[in-house]
């Protein structure tokens, strides 16, 4: 047996084999509900209404979109370039960490001054995150994907550090967490969600513009096609390169920035929450296509919001609803490789390789 | 007359409803729990699920938990999935549950809140939580018979005062039968890390222990103990069965009857802020069963201990008791305040650890 790049993919077939994956998913997800005994069907109605069942939960829905969206937008401008940025994650933490600083420290700041002074600091503090891997890749031809990976854990050692030492709340009797942040430090609501959404919108549509209508973001697709093309045009590959990756961490630093002063109010070790990881999945099953990343993004944190809620409401350990989210991301997953590859089973291809 | 036949029914059944109304049913009361660990943690957790359990068997109420909630804002968010999936009233049994809940409370002045092991309460959020530092006097008494080192290994959560409080409640035990003991403290930064728990208590070993005690909710501390041949106290509940060649007794938890008395309290419409901390004579807390691997004489030394407790001849925090520095803490017939224990933030003699 082997595996062909496929040349034949047509949108119908594409939709095919995507269909087959959901209906193969949505049976074996059955299959194991069933035998934790619960009614499969059910539990997917209750997945659904955990997610929109309510105003309420419509707004929680849509609290988890909103970085999974901006994650993702960053992330995609560093893959256009086939640059692959695991990294988010960390990016994520640094930039919320550079918020905090100032959250923690000029609280006596009026909010106009201070939040916005926060995104500045976020976005910096993602994008100098996002330089560091990058740095090494453009000088040394380090391998960016362990790079950045490794820089997520660095990234959280560091606000471990910080919750147990420095900034410690002194007020918490011992207990390690930082302090809650001022309400000056915190981002406004409107329509009853924290203006993030407002940013994440902004972001799509820069972003969008960006990427086709100005000289950097032609610059950025000709660095992803070959490398050898951009030079011969005369681009300054390395430039590129960085400052893209600036912008990518910077805007995963947003995001990080968003999250402690919209939904936590504090830093804590769990502020990146994973979003960093999922928006990989997220960017690269929208095809890189800011416009697509929204409805994407949307599904998935209909799956976490759903997921937590049919734990409480059926009583499903959190395992088993971990569980069925994993399964439910093998077979989409799974199904773009079956898009992008075929399987061909070939007697021969065992001689030759005896 | 067919409309007002039907106008005259529609008014009585509105009536009869509303007259349903005011009586609540147990069966339409759902309560949540927050909990801070997995259901099958073999402790803390367990124990509390162990009350779960226990409600719902007697008052017939709906119950709806959630397992593994961190203690930052995921909670404040966990309890508003359950106040929006009807729970009227919500447990939230972990320290760093406090400031959301209270936070909450004042937003949802119709639900009742319950938050245990912390300090604050408002108009309709109560505290609660069990002087298990009685059973831990108790299971000290226990551990410094049977250690031959002299030197008993404790693996600790957070410096908290709850933690703190244990501590010096165990080492005040252990020293009332063998004055030489001493308690190394080591802080783990979790409550439910089995792996991490059990190397904990293994650097202890190492450093010289031959008992291990815990405040943590898993038995990974008991099962390093067993490993190396050591003896161990467990916590939360009866661990015999996870370390059946090292366990002695443990401290342990019986959140049932709170959890009854306090739901049917909101039932008839009598709920009360309170902070409750209930010791042995209400049999919120108590020692587990003495095993086999306890040593001889233990029954006897707890039995005494325990019999002077429940008469109040004797109060584990009370005068002379020195600090690590050997200087006087509590003086000669004086003991501590509940509010100066529920602060503890210093070690008695004896205990080797510091609580940064």
């Amino acid at each position: 047996m082997r595996m062909i790049k496929r040349t034949d993919m047509t949108k119908r077939k594409a939709i095919k084999i995507r269909t087959v994956a959901i209906i193969a998913a949505i049976l074996v997800t059955s299959v194991f509900i069933g035998s934790i005994g619960h009614n499969p069907f059910k539990v997917y109605i209750s997945m659904i209404e955990g997610a929109f069942g309510s105003g309420y939960r419509i707004r929680d829905t849509l609290t988890i979109t909103i970085p999974l969206i901006v994650t993702s937008i960053g992330i995609m401008i560093a893959f256009k370039m086939k640059f692959w940025n695991i990294g988010a994650e960390g990016q994520i933490i640094v930039g919320a960490l550079f918020a905090s600083y100032f959250a923690l420290n000029f609280s006596y700041l009026p909010k106009v001054v201070l939040l916005p002074l926060m995104f500045i600091a976020g976005f910096i503090g993602g994008g100098l995150w996002a330089l560091i891997p990058t740095f090494f890749k453009v000088q040394f031809g380090t391998n960016e994907t362990i790079f950045t990976l490794m820089m997520n854990y660095v990234a959280l050692k560091w606000v471990t550090y910080l919750q147990y030492g420095p900034w410690k709340d002194p007020a918490s009797m011992g207990f390690p967490k930082i302090a809650n942040f001022e309400d000056s430090a915190l981002l406004p609501k409107l329509f009853g969600i924290h203006i993030g959404w407002v940013i994440a919108v902004i972001l799509i549509i820069i972003i969008t513009f960006m990427m086709n209508k100005t000289k950097q973001g032609y610059e950025i697709s000709v660095v992803g096609e070959s490398v050898d093309t951009a030079n011969y045009a005369g681009m300054n590959v390395k430039k590129i390169i960085l400052s893209a990756l600036f912008v990518s961490g910077g805007i995963a630093g947003l995001v990080g920035m968003m999250q402690v002063s919209g939904v936590n109010q504090t830093l804590t070790t769990q502020v990146a929450a994973g979003y960093g990881y999922i928006a990989i999945i997220t960017a690269w099953l929208s095809g890189l296509k800011p416009a697509i990343i929204l409805p994407v993004s949307l599904l998935f944190a209909v799956m976490i919001k759903g997921g937590s809620f049919i734990e409480t409401a059926y009583q499903i350990p959190q395992a088993a609803s971990d569980i069925l989210q994993s399964v439910i991301l093998f077979f989409v997953i799974g199904s773009e490789f079956f898009i992008q590859y075929k399987l061909i089973m070939n007697k021969r291809s065992k001689k030759e390789v005896a | 007359m067919k409309k007002v036949l039907s106008l005259v029914l529609a008014v009585v059944l509105v009536l009869s409803l509303a007259a349903c109304d005011k009586v609540t049913k147990p069966e339409d009361v759902t309560v949540g729990f927050i909990f801070v660990g997995p259901i099958g943690d073999g402790g803390w957790t367990y124990a509390h699920n162990e009350g779960r359990l226990y409600l719902e068997q007697e008052l017939g109420v709906k119950t709806i938990y959630k397992e593994s909630v961190l203690e930052d804002q995921t909670v404040e968010q966990e309890m508003r999935n359950m106040i929006d999936q009807g729970a009227t009233i919500i447990f939230a049994t972990s320290f760093g549950y406090m400031d959301y809940m209270e936070k909450l409370s004042s937003e949802f002045p119709d639900v009742a809140f319950y938050h245990c092991s912390g300090y604050k309460t408002t108009d309709n959020m109560s505290n609660y939580f069990g002087r298990i530092y009685e059973a831990r006097y108790l299971s000290g008494i226990v551990a410094a018979m049977k250690t031959e080192t002299n030197k008993i290994g404790y693996v600790a959560a957070f410096p908290i005062p709850e933690v703190i409080r244990g501590i010096n409640a165990f080492t005040l035990g252990a020293q009332s039968v063998n004055p030489d003991v001493e308690v190394e403290v080591v802080w783990t930064s979790t409550w439910y890390d089995p792996a991490k728990e059990k190397d904990a208590a293994i650097a202890l070993l190492d450093g010289g222990a031959d008992v291990i005690a815990q405040h943590q909710d898993t038995a990974g501390p008991q099962q390093a103990a067993e490993e190396r041949g050591a003896y161990s106290i467990g916590y939360n509940t009866d661990m015999s069965a996870m370390a059946p060649g090292s366990y002695m007794t443990a401290p342990i938890w019986n959140w049932g009857p709170y959890y009854v008395e306090q739901v049917q309290s909101v039932i008839d419409e009598a709920f009360v802020s309170t902070s409750y901390w209930g010791g042995m004579n209400d049999g919120i807390v108590e020692l587990a069963p003495l095993t086999a691997n306890a040593p001889e004489g233990a029954q006897a030394a707890v039995d005494t201990a325990k019999a002077a407790i429940l008469d109040g001849s004797l109060v584990v925090f009370a005068g002379p008791i020195m600090n690590q520095a050997g200087e006087v803490a509590v003086a000669d017939g004086a003991s501590m305040a509940d509010g100066d224990m529920l602060g503890m933030m210093w070690f008695v003699k004896g205990v080797i650890g510091s609580v940064e």
